[in-house]
């Protein structure tokens, strides 16, 4: 632990990240097993029985922010995936290919040498859960049958009315427990009970201590800029069930107050406006969209992503926690979408929104353009809209872009007389 | 008291000098746009018209792709802005906005004071722009001051119906290929744009008098096309072209008066 002392949050966030992977290397290593899964499904069953956590998403993420996607976004191509699959999968089934290329032959492939994301192991079983979008099924089947290992499946039912009704529950607990028997037949041993119940205790104070940190984004002005909040994602993604994750927010936070307490803001007193993104970063060009936005004095506070992790539930309670899965935002109604965007607008007091149109991401973009007239409709918030994508950096124009910000940013402006 | 407004678009390059907020002593359009010779030519055309250089300019406010390549500017303010500051001077009663430029088609929600209330833009897509008229016009061989006319003439509207521009001129070919009158195509083409441009002008719910700006509301052809698509009257912006460095001028001439 000592090393962890005086450590800011940005370097726990990249000792915890990098130690994860290079467990999850070693562990493999060593004949552990190792887990690829989707980016919100449930991480406690693996985490009690002890199993490594990879997520493809999250790793497609580093690799296209350290500009990586597109070289294995052309070899997905090449081998025959359309290029309107989500970019995130068609990144990770051309890593998948390089890594059972190297296992096969013993030999590092160039691609695979020269992909400047972080390495990981290949997995010895599949979890998704179709609360993001239904994409994430076929992709991590495909994984799943090419490299002939387990798939667990979640299923959560689309959330049209509120409350989540009971068989919803119910059809989501017994999934989990045939999950956990699943595990228990792989591993070769039973499932152990009392460490469940700590494993969900730890989450819940990584959420809690998650949700404290993006709390300070409402502070006006706020100490934390938005793009942080798109970089510390990573460790409410893969370590939940981990006190890595409590330790870093709770650090992020006690920072971040600490700085508000001293009246200081994310741009050194250059917050001009607040504003929301709704969608995924552009990785590759997270540093072009932050410096557009800051060069227009543009604070981005508000997100929905961030509250996607925000997963609730009481201990204990198999079916409070299916339903914590399952209202995860993109699994829910345009009403109840519209209800969450102005409720951030509203909390984080953002005079102005970005959608982005990610030619990945169907499911998020083509609701969004009906969303965006909605909300603009209910909160008189103006908004743009702008093309572009998470991973694929041939689906993004800057000029385009910084054009569309100044214009929102012009409006705020004169909104603001 | 001068204010110059450039406007640096994909297409072309736009320089308008006015003098005391109000008249407008050059607008001169290069059909060059940003990376190319144009912003330089237009200026030295403008100074030429006015016989003024830019130590009589007050303030300058460039706009479009290329706003942040003229050193001396002021100030950059998007185009989005700037079309509405022109149109709203030429137009006061202009409520919606559609500019067709070279590479954006741009449909502008304005309220009563002329300020922007929404706006919407084309996809990252060269359909519906003034490019997607350049190759057509190459295709047909018909020059882009003409196409207008042979639309006039027309008997029948062709379907030009792809979204990809290349595949759109394929289509253009097999019409040709298959003698189907250029007039008659050209109101194809036309049609085309238009629906695009239709397609982002209803979001802002067309409240009129709708205004047209930039370079390609001058065919007369499309105009016509979006407004039989609209059903209402759609007006042309005098100079259409310039209007966007109209604008900036005349933002360049605010701040002159906040200096003061
Ligand atoms: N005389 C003309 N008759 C018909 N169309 C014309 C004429 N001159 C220019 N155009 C059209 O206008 C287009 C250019 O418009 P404009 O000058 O507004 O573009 P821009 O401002 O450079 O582009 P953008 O705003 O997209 O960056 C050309 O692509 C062409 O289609
Ligand atoms: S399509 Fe969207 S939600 Fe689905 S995996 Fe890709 S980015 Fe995620
Ligand atoms: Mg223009």
């Amino acid at each position: 632990m000592s090393e962890l002392e005086g450590m800011t949050a940005k370097q726990k966030l990249a000792y915890y990240q990098e130690k994860m992977y290079q467990d999850a290397l070693d562990g493999k290593a060593k004949g552990e097993l190792v887990c690829w899964s989707s980016s919100i499904a449930p991480c406690e069953f693996c985490e009690v029985m002890g199993i490594h956590m990879i997520y493809p998403e999250n790793h497609a993420a580093a690799v296209g922010a350290k500009h990586g996607a597109l070289a294995m976004i052309e070899l997905a191509e090449r081998r025959g995936y359309s290029l309107d699959i989500c970019s995130y999968a068609r990144i990770n089934l051309a890593y998948m290919d390089l890594l059972v290329e190297e296992a096969k032959t013993g030999v590092t492939p160039k691609e695979l040498e020269e992909c400047p994301g972080p390495r990981i192991p290949l997995p010895d079983v599949i979890i998704t859960c179709n609360n993001i979008c239904n994409t994430l099924l076929k992709w991590y089947e495909n994984l799943a049958v090419e490299l002939n290992i387990p798939y667990i499946i979640i299923d959560v039912p689309y959330v049209h009315h509120w409350p989540i009704p009971e068989y919803t529950k119910e059809y989501i607990a017994d999934q989990f427990e045939y999950a956990i028997k699943q595990l228990e037949d792989l591993c070769g041993k039973p499932f152990d009970r009392q460490k469940f119940i700590e494993v969900q205790e730890q989450c819940q104070r990584s959420v809690n201590a998650w949700d404290r940190a993006m709390g300070m984004a409402c502070t006006v002005p706020s100490p934390l800029n938005g793009f942080d909040m798109f970089n510390f994602m990573a460790l409410i993604v893969c370590a939940r069930a981990k006190y890595a994750a409590e330790d870093t927010f709770n650090t992020l936070a006690d920072e971040l107050e600490a700085k508000a307490a001293r009246g200081e803001d994310a741009f050194k007193g250059g917050e001009k406006f607040r504003i929301a993104w709704e969608g995924i970063a552009c990785w590759p060009y997270l540093s072009h969209t932050y410096k557009s936005l800051k060069s227009l004095g543009c604070n981005m506070v508000g997100s929905t992503y961030p509250g996607a992790w925000s997963i609730h539930y009481t201990v204990g309670n198999m079916k409070e926690m299916g339903a914590g899965y399952c209202k995860m935002y993109s699994n829910t109604c345009l009403d109840h979408k519209v209800d969450v965007i102005s409720d951030v607008l509203t909390s984080t007091s953002s005079t102005g929104i970005t959608y982005h149109l990610n030619r990945s991401c169907k499911l998020m973009s083509f609701l969004n353009v009906e969303t965006a007239e909605i909300v603009k409709e209910r909160t008189g918030v103006p908004y743009v809209s702008f093309d572009g994508d998470q991973t694929d950096p041939r689906n993004f124009s800057p000029a385009q872009f910084d054009t569309r910000v100044q214009a929102l940013a012009e409006i705020m402006e004169q909104n603001k007389k | 008291m001068y204010t110059m407004g450039i406007d640096i678009g994909s297409a072309s390059s736009k320089v308008v000098i006015l003098k005391d907020g109000n008249d407008i002593v050059a607008g001169e359009v290069i059909q060059f746009g940003t990376g190319s010779s144009g912003p330089q030519r237009a200026l030295e055309a403008a100074f030429e018209k006015s016989g003024l250089s830019f130590a009589d300019m007050t303030k300058v406010v460039a706009t479009g792709y290329g706003r942040f390549s003229v050193e001396q500017a002021d100030k950059q303010i998007s185009e989005i802005s700037c079309h509405a500051k022109g149109i709203h001077f030429m137009v006061p009663t202009a409520r919606t906005i559609i500019d067709i430029g070279g590479q954006d088609a741009k449909a502008i929600k304005l309220d009563k004071r002329g300020t922007v209330s929404q706006f919407f833009m084309n996809d990252k897509c060269a359909a519906g722009t003034g490019r997607f008229l350049e190759v057509m016009s190459r295709v047909l061989e018909v020059p882009l001051d003409q196409m207008a006319e042979y639309d006039s003439r027309a008997t029948e509207v062709v379907s030009v119906s792809s979204t990809c521009t290349v595949f759109a001129e394929s289509e253009v070919i097999s019409h040709l290929s298959n003698e189907i009158p250029k007039e008659n195509i050209i109101a194809g083409v036309h049609a085309s744009v238009a629906s695009k441009a239709c397609g982002l002008a209803y979001r802002t719910g067309l409240e009129e008098d709708i205004v047209m700006s930039g370079g390609v509301a001058q065919n007369a052809g499309v105009v016509r096309a979006i407004s039989r698509e609209l059903q209402k009257n759609v007006i042309v912006a005098p100079n259409p072209q310039i209007i966007g460095a109209l604008g900036a001028a005349l933002f360049a001439y605010d701040e002159a008066m906040k200096a003061q």
